[in-house]
């Protein structure tokens, strides 16, 4: 079976610092991964990569079979492959229901549409309201998302996220700045979410990722160190020397 | 309220409110007619507001709705107005199709310098607008043999609107005419800011970053908006070149861009009638402090301007609104 998402050979360099160096990853459908590894290893950029929101210096990247390498990112969206972001990047001014039934239009091809009414879309608005309820945000859905709080907006990046359909969802950081206490349920969202998607998180509480990920990559200095099963990533020597091992003196 | 109905509230029920009517709304529509009863001798210059709204209407869209400032948009209006005037002087006077040859004119430009509009954004997005209208202006400055140059093109005549309505001394069927165009204009403007288009729009201008994350294609939208303003700009100058039967070069100069863009501010951006409050605001100043002191109507144009980005940072349609809330919310 051909593997959701995949990469060969990626590189990236900016000037002498080396960001990315043959990365080869496979995600298969369904699976819920987690991406793991100290400051600087490259995990925001290996996503930044895989979205082309970064341009990768060599390798390929494939959504199911498709070589997507060379897509604009919003082409890549639209295929299936989707992200949200470590510092909250929402539309301030739009309520929260305004900006998922806009991902939802621009997802369905409808928002080129200016001569019809927003109104007429009532399924576009009522998928928007169903995704906002599965996460638990419609009590306050018609104010500006500036006035939400900090943790509602992290699941809005979620309700956005989920809006376009991913095949592959990419969770930069998804509970950044939620206090501990808080981050245990948002995570429980995502583990609801459709087994049809596969995910991928970063996260730095080992405990959510022993929790939440069926499987874990480590990434050090740009490279793949290794990837493997919660149990095997506990016991690798190497990952305690570089990862654990550092942290734990 | 709609923020403190919370769940009581569907969604169906939340656009519609958005995009319903208002008492205010239809109440600024009749009293557009007032002037016909009470200042019939002032018909002219509500014929030029009217114009001017409806070119501050067409930069509303691009700065308002999607966020790119121009400093070259009346490029389009002088485009317009020479397209009508030209067009009426060797075709044919009559004023709906030189209207809908304005129209064209600037939204064939519009769209054609939409590509590089597109590429680029805050001050770099500015001096290209600024480039393109200086542009613009010195074409119909040096192509004498056609646009008059800075002599102004002469020999527009504009047949009677229908064949019935002929353009009065007194403004009348300006007026009428301006004011029309102005108000179906605004409901195509209307519907636009209330469609998933205009969604889109404002997605734009709050998180441009965001938008290709959630599958947007940015581009297409600014390069449809702006042939659209440009198009509703190209009308204003049409409906100008026709109203006053001559065009200037002033109809196509930094004054002019700059001019709206005050009027925008002063109004509002971001409201669809900050613009036309602007307008009005702005000429009736005008005409009244050019009464008291030809040289230095400016002055007061210049103090209000400073007064309102520093105290009412939504212009004055976002000052008033923030007092009608407030008396609504005091209300039991």
């Amino acid at each position: 079976m051909t593997a959701a998402l995949s990469t060969r050979g990626l590189n990236k360099r900016f000037g002498s610092l080396i960001v990315a160096s043959d990365i080869a990853i496979s995600l298969p459908r369904g699976v819920r991964y987690a991406l793991i590894g100290p400051n600087g290893a490259g995990k925001t950029t290996l996503i930044n990569l895989m979205t082309g929101m970064l341009k990768p210096d060599g390798g390929q990247i494939f959504l199911g079979d498709e070589d997507i390498t060379r897509l604009e990112p919003q082409h890549r969206v639209q295929r299936g492959l989707v992200r949200t972001f470590q510092i909250n990047t929402l539309f301030p001014d739009l309520s929260a229901l305004e900006s998922v039934t806009l991902a939802i239009c621009e997802r369905d091809g409808i928002a080129p549409t200016w001569w019809r009414g927003l109104s007429s879309y009532g399924a576009a608005t009522d998928e928007a309201f169903e995704i906002l309820k599965s996460l638990n945000l419609v009590n306050d859905c018609y104010r500006p998302t500036r006035e939400l709080a900090y943790g509602q907006q992290r699941l809005l990046e979620i309700a956005l996220g989920l809006a376009a359909k991913p095949s592959v969802l990419l969770l930069d950081e998804p509970a950044a700045g939620v206090p501990k206490d808080e981050s245990q349920g948002l995570f429980t969202a995502i583990a609801g979410l459709s087994r049809d998607i596969t995910i991928l998180f970063i996260e730095h509480d080992m405990d959510v990722v022993f929790r939440f990920a069926s499987r874990i990559i480590v990434m050090v200095g740009g490279r793949i160190l290794l990837e493997g099963t919660p149990q095997e990533i506990a016991e690798d020597p190497r990952v305690r020397e570089v990862y654990l091992g550092s942290r734990h003196g | 309220m709609i923020a403190t109905t919370g769940t009581a509230l569907t969604p169906h029920a939340y656009l519609q409110a958005r995009s319903r009517w208002g008492v205010i709304e239809i109440a600024f529509w009749l009293a557009t007619l007032l002037p016909f009863f009470l200042f019939p001798n002032y018909l002219s210059l509500a014929s030029q507001i009217a114009i001017t709204a409806l070119f501050a209407l067409s930069l509303d869209l691009i700065l308002g709705y999607a966020g790119i400032v121009s400093l070259g948009h009346a490029a389009f209006f002088g485009l317009g107005a020479y397209a009508a005037g030209i067009f009426s002087k060797f075709v044919w006077g009559e004023p709906l199709s030189g209207l809908v040859v304005a129209a064209v004119v600037a939204g064939v430009v519009g769209y054609a310098t939409s590509f590089i509009i597109a590429r680029f954004r805050h001050l770099t997005l500015i001096m290209i607008t600024l480039g393109l209208g200086f542009l613009v202006h010195e074409l119909a400055n040096s192509a004498h043999f056609i646009t008059g140059g800075a002599d102004g093109l002469q020999g527009v005549r504009i047949w009677p609107i229908f064949n019935y309505f002929r353009f009065d001394l007194y403004g009348y069927t300006a007026y009428s005419y301006s004011l029309v165009v102005l108000f179906l204009t605004f409901l195509v403007a209307r519907r636009l800011i209330n469609s998933p288009f205009g969604l889109a729009l404002r997605g734009i201008r709050e998180n441009p970053n965001r938008m290709p994350a959630i599958g947007a294609s940015s581009r297409a939208h600014i390069r449809k908006i702006y042939t659209i303003s440009a198009t509703i700009a190209g009308i204003a100058g049409g409906l100008l070149a026709q109203t006053t039967e001559t065009v200037s070069l002033g109809s196509i100069d930094f004054q002019r861009s700059a001019d709206v863009v005050v009027m925008l501010v002063l109004g509002g951006v971001g409201k669809l009638y900050g613009g036309l409050l602007g307008a009005i605001i702005f000429m009736v100043a005008r005409d009244q402090f050019s009464g008291l002191n030809p040289q230095f109507w400016y002055f007061p144009i210049g103090v209000l301007l400073v007064a309102v980005v520093m105290f009412l940072p939504g212009g004055i349609l976002g000052g008033l609104s923030r007092l009608l809330a407030g008396i609504r919310g005091r209300r039991p």
